[in-house]
């Protein structure tokens, strides 16, 4: 099963390879991890997928519970939930293609940021599943660069992450 | 008034309360003991070897309950600890570990004897810090003892640049701390606690298995107490020995890949275990598909992550063993409902049965000196109250065995690294910590030679160390190995061209010794005990082809044992 655990950290050098050695040294999936500055300067917050049997997600959050520097986590996935993730992705757009993909991108919701003549650079946003699906529709060939944000999330309603 | 960082390290290190301190200096650490040279409060212990400075720190730990210390200088000082500092991770035991840096402004530039040690040790400690400003010197180590000591313990290593050492800042060392990221648990949970009790008291089968969890928890009192009001029968791990006494008839010896019969007989087949402060190693379930079968099992351990790690769990109880266990106590002596004694006396009946097999009984009309009989031998002329250290092997496996531990921190191994070199350094830990105590440091002429250079440590400090060196003349442990499921292709486990051992200790300034015949086994020991403030340096030269039974083999069960 795909989790998105979400963990807020004290913002000390070095905080994120302690996340990224626990993974690798207990041989654990991460599909993505970010990682920024929260409101509080002193407090990072990380969003990380990953993939695992019930037992394993449970041993997961409990070896990040572990790691001194963590504050607090949550599993995303244990309520509901809205999940994002943002896309830049550059085709190639020209001839009868350039109106297609044009009209690609409007409906997956996704903005042209930047235009040449034979390219559009575009932004999409939402779940992995639509960003896959966007590029899925694109025909492979066309594709010169995709660069992906990884996923963030936060939970619906009251549920909240925070100290 | 504001003091040099090397002045608030020696500060923080009095107000904390340290006595001794292992290391071994170094550019970047000089400082720092400019500092220590200044004042007499913190005695420090010059090892011969970084990795030897983390061991006797382990050792001082295991045997007192305070944090081991340690200080090491930037880049090969603070490699060489990296072995030590990984056994005391494995194991959870208290130490923080000062190493030296470069300064700060030269990090991250190859400089002279840096490593990133930060990065380094990342994996094998439970936290470590590097100071990058004088002013919070006090504070991280204030932090690196509260880390090291509470919840599970492990090591700490702070990493101290050298400007931070030469910097000034205004002293001030806090009396208590708070993390708001770092909460360990203080109370289990009181309806889990209740839960069990009733579970423990439906049980028909029922056994107690317990760890090192007890002895780093300071929980032997509660868990005699308990065991005492329950008449369960109770195994302890590699870890635990001690905690409970080897001579009460309650105990049934350790359980695991070389544990008595009877220990693992009574695991797979009771219906209720308890596991108190022990961590289903691999070692101990054997194949975990076959552990325990018939039981529904209560775990009690300060650490969620130890839980329902190897072996899933049917009620789990986080909290420290010494207050779980005095709740527990306290729950059982209200309790209405007593253990059921009909069928507790059916399960120590069978028992007993299993126990009469005798799995550890051997074979003395040989020639040879068996190792079982000399660490049977030192526990008799020791009468039973030595600190006993051990490396990795045979003879580590021999001195479980056969020295029966009635008191917890006497048995000082290396349980989870396994690692080779330990005995001598951490037994020079526990002499420190215990001048007027007999410290025997059980060992295989393989491991001694890993850290064989601290005999000029001893001499130094004056450390009247007991070395019995279970010489077989064989990597034995390996050879074993070998043996069993080698077909008998010794590679690489025969010791060739070993130094002459008695020499070896004269030349260090010591008593040696050699002892080849079996009859001699008693009086040599007798006399080596009476050199009390010499160091004494034991050959004993050994069956070489002797093994150690009983033994689960790899992906066996605990009922599948090798006996003999
Ligand atoms: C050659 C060799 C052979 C071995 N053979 C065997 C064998 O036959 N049998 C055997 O048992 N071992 C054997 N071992 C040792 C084995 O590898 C493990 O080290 C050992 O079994 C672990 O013991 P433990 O479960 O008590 O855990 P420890 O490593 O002692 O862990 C202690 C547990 O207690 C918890 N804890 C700590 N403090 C507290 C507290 N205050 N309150 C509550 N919980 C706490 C910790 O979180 C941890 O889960 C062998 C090792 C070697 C090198
Ligand atoms: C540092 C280290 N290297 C290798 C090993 C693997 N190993 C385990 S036991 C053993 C043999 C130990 O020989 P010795 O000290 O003579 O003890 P014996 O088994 O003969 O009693 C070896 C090589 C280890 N545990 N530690
Ligand atoms: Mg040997």
């Amino acid at each position: 099963m795909r989790h998105i655990i979400s963990i807020l950290m004290e913002n000390e050098a070095g905080a994120l390879s302690r996340v990224a050695g626990l993974f690798s040294a207990r041989g654990y999936n991460i599909e993505s991890l970010t990682v920024a500055a929260t409101e509080d300067p002193s407090l990072s917050r990380m969003t990380l997928v990953t993939t695992g049997t019930d037992q394993i997600i449970e041993q997961i959050t409990k070896q990040l519970n572990k790691l001194i520097d963590v504050v607090k986590l949550m599993d995303m996935c244990e309520g509901e939930h809205i999940e994002r993730e943002m896309m830049l992705i550059k085709v190639r757009a020209v001839d009868k293609g350039r109106e297609e993909i044009k009209r690609m991108a409007d409906i997956f919701r996704g903005r042209i940021i930047d235009v040449t003549d034979a390219l559009y650079t575009i932004e999409v946003t939402g779940t992995s599943g639509k960003l896959d699906a966007f590029i899925e529709a694109i025909d492979a060939a066309d594709i010169i660069e995709v660069v992906r944000s990884g996923v963030t999330g936060i939970a619906r309603g009251e549920r909240a992450l925070h100290v | 008034m504001e003091l040099t960082g090397a002045e608030i390290f020696v500060r923080s290190l009095e107000e904390q309360g340290v006595k001794h301190v292992f290391g071994y200096p170094g550019g970047a650490v000089l400082p720092i003991y400019d500092a220590f040279d200044q004042q007499d409060k913190v005695e420090h212990i010059l090892v011969r070897h970084e990795q030897a400075a983390a061991h006797a720190a382990d050792g001082y730990a295991r045997s007192t309950g305070r944090p081991g210390v340690v200080l090491v200088t930037s880049g090969p000082g603070a490699t060489n600890a990296v072995t030590g500092i990984a056994t005391a991770y494995m194991d959870s035991i208290p130490m923080v570990v000062f190493s030296g840096q470069v300064p700060t402004a030269l990090i991250g530039n190859d400089a002279f004897q840096e490593v990133d040690n930060v990065g380094i040790t990342r994996p094998c400690v439970k936290h470590n810090f590097l100071v990058k400003d004088v002013k919070d010197l006090a504070l991280t180590i204030r932090k690196a003892f509260y880390i090291a000591t509470t919840g599970r313990p492990g090591p700490v290593v702070v990493d101290i640049p050298k400007d931070v050492s030469t910097l000034k800042a205004e002293f001030h060392y806090p009396k208590r701390i708070k993390m708001r990221s770092y909460n360990p648990v203080t109370k289990g949970h009181p309806r889990q606690i209740k839960k069990a009790i009733e579970l423990m008291l439906s049980a028909k089968r029922p056994m107690l298995y317990t760890g090192g969890g007890v002895v780093v928890g300071n929980a032997s009192k509660q868990l005699v107490e308990m065991t005492k009001l329950l008449n369960f029968p109770i195994t302890n791990t590699l870890m635990g020995l001690g905690a409970y006494p080897a001579t009460d008839k309650q105990f049934v010896g350790m359980l695991g890949m070389h544990g008595t019969y009877e220990a693992n007989m009574s695991m797979h087949n009771c219906d209720v275990l308890i596991a108190i402060g022990a961590r289903f190693d691999d070692r101990v379930t054997g194949n975990v598909e076959k552990f325990c079968p018939t039981a529904k099992i209560i775990h009690v351990d300060i650490d969620p992550a130890s839980i329902s790690k190897n072996v899933s769990v049917d009620v789990p109880i986080v909290g420290p063993v010494d207050q779980v266990l005095k709740e527990m106590v306290a729950q059982l002596k209200d309790s209405k409902a007593k253990p059921d004694a009909a069928a507790l006396k059916a399960w120590w009946k069978q028992i007993n049965e299993w126990r009469a097999m005798d799995c550890l009984k051997y074979s003395t009309d040989c020639e040879h000196i068996k190792p079982q009989a000399v660490v049977e031998t030192l526990y008799k002329v020791t009468k039973g109250n030595a600190f006993v250290t051990s490396d990795v092997g045979q003879h580590q496996m021999f001195a479980a065995q056969f020295y029966k531990f009635d008191k917890p921190n006497r048995w000082i191994n290396s349980g989870g690294l396994g690692t080779m070199g330990f005995g001598l350094p951490s037994a020079m830990g526990v002499q420190v910590a215990h001048p007027k105590s007999t410290v025997a440091c059980i060992t295989g002429e393989g491991s001694i030679q890993m850290c064989i250079q601290e005999l000029s440590t001893c001499l130094q400090y004056g450390l009247p160390i007991k070395i019995i060196n279970l010489n077989n003349g064989f990597l034995g442990m390996v050879r074993q190995w070998q043996e069993f499921f080698y077909q008998g292709r010794y590679a690489s486990s025969y010791m060739e061209s070993l130094p002459d051992f008695v020499k070896l200790a004269e030349a260090y300034g010591h008593v040696g010794m050699q002892i080849s015949k079996p009859e001699d086994v008693e009086g040599a020991l007798k006399e080596a005990m009476k050199l009390k403030d010499r160091l004494v340096f034991m050959d004993f030269l050994i069956d070489p082809s002797e093994n150690v039974y009983p033994m689960i083999p790899a992906g066996a069960g605990l009922n599948e044992m090798i006996l003999v």
